[in-house]
């Protein structure tokens, strides 16, 4: 049971701020993925401090539903990476530009 | 009986037919049909005249108003209170027209058959005159002005087509054009005068109508009428009382319709009606007007009912009195009289519709389409008689034509041309009688004059056939060589051409002659009681009222009538006395039966139609003929008719100035032996030389027009043709203002405007877009940094955006 929530929420803004400063830094795609699951952990870290702090079972149970999605989707996105890897030899975001306008 | 007037229609719906048939189907009939169908079609007209005619004495001569179906309200115009019906007038004066019209036309049919005999337009020439026949009962027997009106302008259609009849006859194509527009421009001038008399009169009484339903023509006649009839009637009742068989009944109602009508019907309240055969008759005629309101009169009475008001009548912007309003209407009618009845100043047209085949112009230019001015003048006898202004000009213009026309006649050389003038002369005899108030003597005149013009158009018709004919055959026989240079101006009318016919054709001799004494006036052939009768009046109103205009016009009358005499006989001697002077005369043959026959019957008329008119105390004639049956006739329906005296004096001096100048016009033509030198012998003597060429020049009268009028005319319209519509309008105004005007336009439109405007639009919203895709598509890096830190700066923005309530609440 939680009684002071600060705490919590602080760690979980320095951890979504590592998170974004590594998708926004980093170029290699492994851990820029790493940095997104980060973040997602960060946001599950405040749902389950708010959720033990207010009481209720909603925000955990929500936890689990993230947990399970963002497993999902690191499969793809490992896939794609090392689909990416196979045909160019590097996961360097910056030569992934053929997308552009 | 009493529906026999409801036949009306039949005689305009007749002739229509028959012009139908032979417009359209005619070409593939074949002449003998074309020619069987239009004289049946004029022939039947007559016998429903005829009917009319029966109709008339049954019914105490009063006229009705026959409404034809469909046309019940032909104008309405209830806003303008303007409501015409196309309504026909049956009464004794338009019943004497239609059987003149009718049965002369009759006759002249039947000669067409033989006279137009080959030619290429048969059909059309017989649909024509059915097609004439059809407008002029439209005239006679309208109750309006302006129906009436519809039949003069169709008459002057078919008198346009019919004297433009050959209008592609080699080398006189264009005479004839000209002749044809000539009198249909010169119509035109004296329609302008009927228009204008009828719009005057619509103004001023309301109406165009003749009489209305009921009303009474001439209520004095039928107080004398009814008081005869009711006497008669009391005295057969008398004689029936007394026992007397029904033998004397039938008597009395012999005697009753010579003078009257059928002895007096049992409707009187005398008794009931005793005899089955008296319950039939009509009732009796009313015998005056004042039980009828103003406005359900028609145009004659109301003119009367306000002149006798006097005052002011408001026409339009002008206010004018009566008297000056009825002058103004009747001297409008008299130019339309002018114009239909060539008179001065609209005559010189009639001598050139000659160029029209001869039996048309026998029955359009000679017995009836010239008369409709004579005879709308005497229908309109009523506002004529109110205006005694109008009545001298009508006495002088017709006097002076019938100087100017007889002194012309004397000097043509074309045997038609010299009967054209003297129609004309004689025309102005007719309109002369009715500017002396003699509206009977004027009928009397038109109808002798028919018959005698009508037979000397047919005859010279014959004699010009004749000429013709032999002209053909001498150049068949051998004589081709010699005569080749006279071909071209061989003329088959010119009566130096001819002489000597009376060997050749004695049909036509005899009838021409028989014609040419009544149109002399030889006692006791019809033109002498019918001239001597204007004669007569005239004088008569010298004498009594006092009227200088009267002596006047007997004075001209009279040297008119000799002038008359000595054309008439030198055109006798120069085509049928002596010896033949050409070939072509001298091998003349007499035309066909088909030819003679309506010749002969027209000399029978001309013989003895002056009979119908007798004056009292000649030779106890009236005995035999009855005094003035014409007269009485016309007296139901013209209200100013009146018998005129007989005198003595003037039947013989008339006489002996016609035989007079006969004898001199002998005297001189027959002496002279041949005619090889082709001068008249008066333009040979000094002292008639500059008379002879004054009339052999028509007076210059036509030049005089030419002058004043024709080549003015024509300067002006080729100065317009040539300077203001070719050059002002075709090579300025077309050619350059608007064309350029045009062009700059175009080039102003398509240049700058399409070009520069309407492409610069288009092709700018292409640029902008391009241009603004080229600048956003920059932002699509493709670094998926870019994405991730946009994607950042919009969810610190929507954070910020939902928090700032809280924020400022807090």
């Amino acid at each position: 049971m939680v009684t002071q929530i600060e705490p919590y929420v602080m760690l979980s803004i320095v951890l979504f701020v590592l998170g974004v400063m590594g998708v926004l830094l980093r170029r290699n795609a492994i851990l820029i993925f790493m940095s997104i699951e980060l973040m997602l952990n960060a946001a599950n870290l405040s749902l389950v401090a708010f959720a033990s702090y207010w009481g209720q079972t909603s925000g955990q149970i929500f936890v689990f539903f993230v947990i399970a999605v963002a497993a999902a989707e690191v499969a793809v996105g490992l896939a794609m990476i090392v689909a990416i890897f196979r045909t160019r030899q590097s996961i360097n975001v910056d030569d992934l530009h053929q997308m552009e306008g | 009986m009493e529906n026999l007037g409801l036949l009306a229609p039949l005689v305009v719906l007749i002739p229509s037919i028959g012009a139908i048939i032979n417009i359209f189907w005619g070409a593939r009939l074949g002449e003998k049909w074309v020619g069987s169908i239009a004289t049946i079609a004029s022939a039947l007209t007559f016998g429903v005249v005829v009917l009319l005619y029966v109709f008339m004495n049954y019914n105490y001569y009063q006229g009705v108003n026959v409404n034809p179906p469909v046309f019940e309200s032909w104008i309405n115009i209830p806003s303008a209170g303007l409501n015409i019906p196309w309504q026909q007038r049956v009464d004794s004066l338009s019943v004497t027209m239609m059987l003149i019209i009718t049965g002369i036309g009759t006759l002249i049919h039947v000669y067409s058959i033989g006279y137009m005999h080959g030619d290429e337009r048969y059909h059309r020439y017989f649909a024509f005159l059915n097609m004439f026949l059809a407008f002029m009962l439209v005239l006679v027997t309208a109750n309006n002005y302006l129906v009436m009106f519809v039949g003069w302008e169709g008459v002057g259609l078919c008198s346009f087509l019919l004297i433009g009849f050959w209008f592609d006859r080699s080398g006189v194509a264009w005479r004839n054009s000209l002749a044809a527009r000539k009198a249909f421009i010169m119509n035109r001038i004296g329609d302008f005068g009927v228009i204008m008399s009828m719009v005057l009169m619509f103004a001023v009484f309301g109406t165009l109508t003749y009489y209305e339903a009921g009303e009474v023509a001439n209520p004095t006649y039928n107080e004398h009428l009814v008081e005869e009839i009711q006497h008669e009637a009391e005295a057969a009742e008398a004689d029936l009382a007394t026992g007397i068989s029904e033998v004397t009944v039938g008597e009395v109602a012999n005697a009753g319709e010579h003078t009257a009508a059928e002895p007096a019907p049992a409707e009187g309240q005398h008794a009931a009606p005793a005899e089955g055969e008296h319950e039939t008759g009509p009732a009796l005629p009313a015998t005056s007007n004042d039980s009828i309101v103003y406005e359900d009169l028609g145009v004659f009475s109301r003119a009367q009912i306000l002149s006798e008001q006097g005052g002011d009548v408001v026409v339009g912007p002008f206010t004018m009195p009566i008297t000056t309003a009825l002058t103004l209407i009747t001297l409008f009618l008299l130019l339309g009289a002018t114009g239909k009845s060539a008179q001065i100043p609209l005559f010189t047209w009639l001598p050139d519709a000659m160029a029209g085949p001869t039996p048309a112009s026998a029955l359009i230019h000679a017995a009836t389409m010239v008369t409709a001015g004579v005879y709308i003048m005497v229908r309109s006898n009523v506002l004529f008689e109110l205006t005694p202004t109008t009545m001298a000009v009508v006495a002088l213009v017709g006097s002076a034509t019938a100087l100017v026309g007889g002194f012309i006649a004397m000097g043509q050389w074309d045997i038609k041309r010299v009967l054209a003038y003297s129609t004309v002369s004689q025309l102005g005899f007719m309109v002369a009688a009715v500017g002396v108030g003699a509206f009977g003597a004027a009928i009397f005149h038109l109808v002798t004059h028919a018959f005698f013009k009508a037979l000397l158009f047919l005859a010279s018709g014959s004699v010009i056939h004749g000429v013709e004919h032999g002209h053909h055959h001498v150049h068949e026989h051998g004589h081709d060589d010699e005569h080749d240079d006279h071909e071209e101006a061989f003329d088959p009318q010119d009566m130096r051409n001819m002489g000597g016919l009376r060997r050749r054709m004695p049909v036509t001799y005899f009838v021409y002659l028989i014609g040419t004494l009544a149109l002399m006036g030889i006692f006791p052939l019809a033109g002498f009681w019918s001239k001597d009768e204007i004669l007569a009046d005239a004088w008569t109103a010298g004498l009594q009222d006092n009227n200088v205009i009267g002596y006047i016009v007997f004075g001209l009358l009279l040297v008119s009538a000799g002038f008359t005499a000595f054309y008439m006989w030198r055109q006798i001697v120069l085509v049928f006395h002596g010896k033949p002077r050409t070939e072509a005369a001298g091998h003349a043959p007499e035309s066909a039966k088909m030819m003679l026959v309506p010749m002969l019957v027209l000399a029978f008329f001309s013989f003895f139609g002056g009979f119908m008119n007798t004056p009292r105390g000649v030779l106890g004639l009236e005995k035999i003929f009855g005094p003035h049956e014409l007269t009485e006739w016309l007296e139901s329906s013209v209200m100013r008719v009146h018998a005129g005296e007989f005198y003595l004096w003037i039947a013989i001096l008339s006489l002996v100035v016609a035989i007079g100048m006969a004898i001199m016009a002998n005297r001189i033509y027959a002496r002279v032996p041949v005619f090889n030198r082709k001068r008249d012998p008066l333009e040979m003597m000094e002292a008639t030389q500059q008379m002879w060429t004054m009339a052999n020049a028509r007076l210059y009268w036509d030049n005089f027009y030419d002058r004043i009028f024709v080549n003015p005319f024509r300067r002006t319209s080729a100065w317009l043709a040539t300077e203001l519509d070719d050059r002002f309008l075709h090579d300025w105004v077309h050619n350059k203002v608007l064309w350029n005007g045009f062009n700059a336009i175009a080039h102003f439109l398509s240049r700058d405007v399409d070009q520069k405007v309407v492409d610069g639009a288009v092709n700018g919203a292409g640029r902008v877009t391009r241009w603004g895709a080229n600048t956003l598509r920059r932002s699509q890096s493709g670094y998926i940094r870019v994405y991730a830190i946009t994607l950042l700066f919009g969810v610190v923005v929507v954070v910020l955006v939902l928090l700032l309530p809280l924020l400022q609440r807090g």
